[in-house]
């Protein structure tokens, strides 16, 4: 059990210092869609619900599973589709010179 | 270690590896949306990895998948419609209630892993801690998410709220929390324990943020989200799930270094947010200096804005929180788009806070159609103001204040857009009503600036009319 700890907790340290080490050079212009990316990493605790779905025998054990997969499909699939939505605008090439300002965008141009 | 955990674990490591490049790819906007791809095809390859693994080893049962099935369709739904929808504007606001289900998952997840070890004499502490500080965080970050979305929507109050005794009560909340915690590791698998610590870790999410006013929430949303990475890697613990661990990592970093980086460009310290709380709001400081006197004030029309910008050949746009309030990016671009035609040099100098999140700004621009090129951070903004015939500021304050260079008062020290360095100022605002930190700008006082009283969305479009009468003349 110790050895596991040990493992997972190396993991984690080595983790936070990519991360640490990565996200320090993203410009800031791109911090809003990065943190937004961030958040639909962490919605990999969707791998959790799972397992816990997997492992589920009682009433409560069904209830909890649920929940879980709801808040957490909410965010991994929210979280890339809105990332991708933002993103995008920044890749758009600009526009044509006789091109009006666009209206406020909608979902609908969302090619994702 | 079996062959199949082997297997599994590599499949793992592989999601993790395209975590990391899907983030390394975000240093550069023309790579930034492959990166995304990169993350989610890391994100299908760990959920792939995982149903196989959890049918495999433990097998469950058709109630459990179905709960599970059921439920992700319900949450993928809400969140894809959500995210599709949503106003570029409102972006803050739901990175925060996605942040917030991410943490009520990872509570979620911890709470099930305790209730299927509750027939057990005793639970090994490398399994019960994680539990209790993923219940913690978890919960904390779910309640406090979305007070904070709340406060960003406009739905609750964006004045500080707080009542008499509230920081006692928080203390008390918070000592229940984790007295409870440390009772669970104590004793034998208790189901009501770990419910004290569920609720009372809500409560105190809630009175964290009630306070907070609606100016400081993204300060908060991004620590927020450095929790709930924090709360994933504990679920990760929980389970032995390296998967968990190591993207819950990845976030926590990022969510800290967000903080951290908002936090210098706000002026203020890490640890008097956490602490303190924020005391004033946006609204605790227009009291005192608002009757500025305007004796020393050159007041501009449309028109006066309008021959600067026709006559120049570099123009720099400042925009600021005020714009993002008014919505005007697409006026602002219109405007620029009209000078740039005209053979203008316009470039936007964005500071690292404007908007209503870090990096916001450049979200509402680049969805009014402006080119990422013409958007400069700080540093580089900085450099080119020298040879700036006008700087056009547009409902920021505070961002561009000199006296951050002088010792001695509320901006000091903070790292300001050097808008006097340009030859010419014209500052687009609503009122002389005084910025976030509530003093007087002495840029507004200066010779060579003039104030252009308007809303953002009104005041930019008079410009681009008057504007085209000279370009077209």
């Amino acid at each position: 059990m110790i050895d596991t700890l040990f493992g997972n907790l190396a993991i984690f340290i080595l983790s936070l210092l990519v991360g640490v080490e990565v996200i320090s050079k993203i410009p800031s212009t791109l911090h809003t869609p990065m943190m937004s990316a961030a958040n639909a990493i962490h919605g990999v605790v969707i791998a959790g619900a799972i397992v816990i779905a997997s492992v589920a025998s009682s009433p409560a054990a069904y209830v909890l599973t649920f929940i879980a997969a709801v808040l957490a499909a909410a965010n991994v699939f929210g979280g890339y589709v809105v990332t991708d939505r933002m993103l995008q605008m920044f890749t758009r090439p600009h526009p044509a010179p006789t091109a009006a300002p666009a209206p406020p965008a909608t979902g609908e141009e969302v090619a994702s | 270690m079996s062959m199949f955990e082997f297997l599994v674990g590599t499949f793992y490591l592989g999601a993790a590896t395209l975590f990391v490049v899907g983030l390394h790819k975000m240093r550069a906007p023309s790579t930034a949306r492959q990166g995304n791809l990169i993350s989610a095809g890391g994100m299908a390859i760990a959920v792939l990895t995982t149903i196989v693994f959890a049918l495999v080893d433990f097998g469950g049962n058709v109630i459990g998948w179905g709960a599970l099935v059921f439920g992700a369709a319900v949450g993928a739904s809400y969140g894809v419609i959500r995210a599709r929808t949503v106003k570029m504007t409102a972006i803050p606001q739901l990175v925060s209630v996605f942040n917030a289900v991410g943490g009520g998952a990872a509570a979620a997840v911890a709470f099930a892993d305790f209730v299927a070890n509750l027939s057990r004499a005793s639970l090994d502490l490398t399994v019960s801690i994680p539990i209790v500080l993923d219940v913690l965080i978890g919960s904390i970050t779910f309640s406090g998410s979305l007070i904070a979305a709340g406060k960003l929507q406009g739905i609750i109050s964006g004045k500080p709220l707080t009542f008499p005794g509230a920081r006692v009560l928080n203390v008390i909340v918070a000592l229940i929390a984790v007295g409870a915690g440390v009772l669970l590791l104590i004793m034998p698998p208790n189901l009501l324990i770990l419910l004290v610590i569920m609720v009372a870790s809500l409560v105190f999410g809630v009175l964290m943020v009630l306070p907070i006013g609606g100016a400081d929430a993204p300060v908060i949303v991004s620590l927020l989200n450095a929790f709930t990475g924090l709360a994933v890697a504990m679920a990760g613990f929980a389970i032995d799930n390296q998967a968990l661990i190591i993207a819950g990592a990845l976030v926590g970093a990022a969510g800290t270094i967000l903080t951290l980086q908002m936090a210098k460009a706000m002026n203020r310290s890490v640890g008097a947010i956490i602490l303190g709380g924020f005391g004033t709001g946006d609204t605790a400081t227009a009291g005192g200096a608002a009757a500025a006197d305007l004796t020393n004030v050159r007041e501009l029309t449309a028109d006066d804005v309008a021959i600067q910008l026709a006559y120049a050949q570099h123009v720099i746009i400042a925009p600021g929180y005020g714009l993002a309030a008014a919505q005007a990016q697409h006026e602002v671009a219109e405007l620029a788009k009209l000078l740039t035609d005209h053979g203008i040099d316009v470039k936007y100098a964005i500071h690292p806070v404007a908007g209503r999140m870090p990096g916001h700004m450049n979200v509402l621009l680049a969805e009014a159609n402006v080119p990422y090129e013409q958007m400069l951070q700080l540093d580089e903004a900085n450099a080119a103001f020298g040879n700036c015939d006008v700087a056009l500021i547009v409902g920021a304050n505070d961002v561009c204040n000199p006296d951050a260079r002088k010792p001695g008062n509320a901006v000091s020290g903070m790292p300001i857009l050097d808008v006097d360095h340009a030859k010419s100022v014209v500052v687009l605002k609503r009122s002389m009503r005084p910025g976030y930190a509530g003093i007087t700008n002495p840029l507004f006082t200066d010779p060579k600036t003039g104030m252009f009283f308007a809303d953002a969305k009104k005041g930019l479009a008079d410009i681009t009319t008057a504007v085209k009468e000279y370009v077209t003349a």
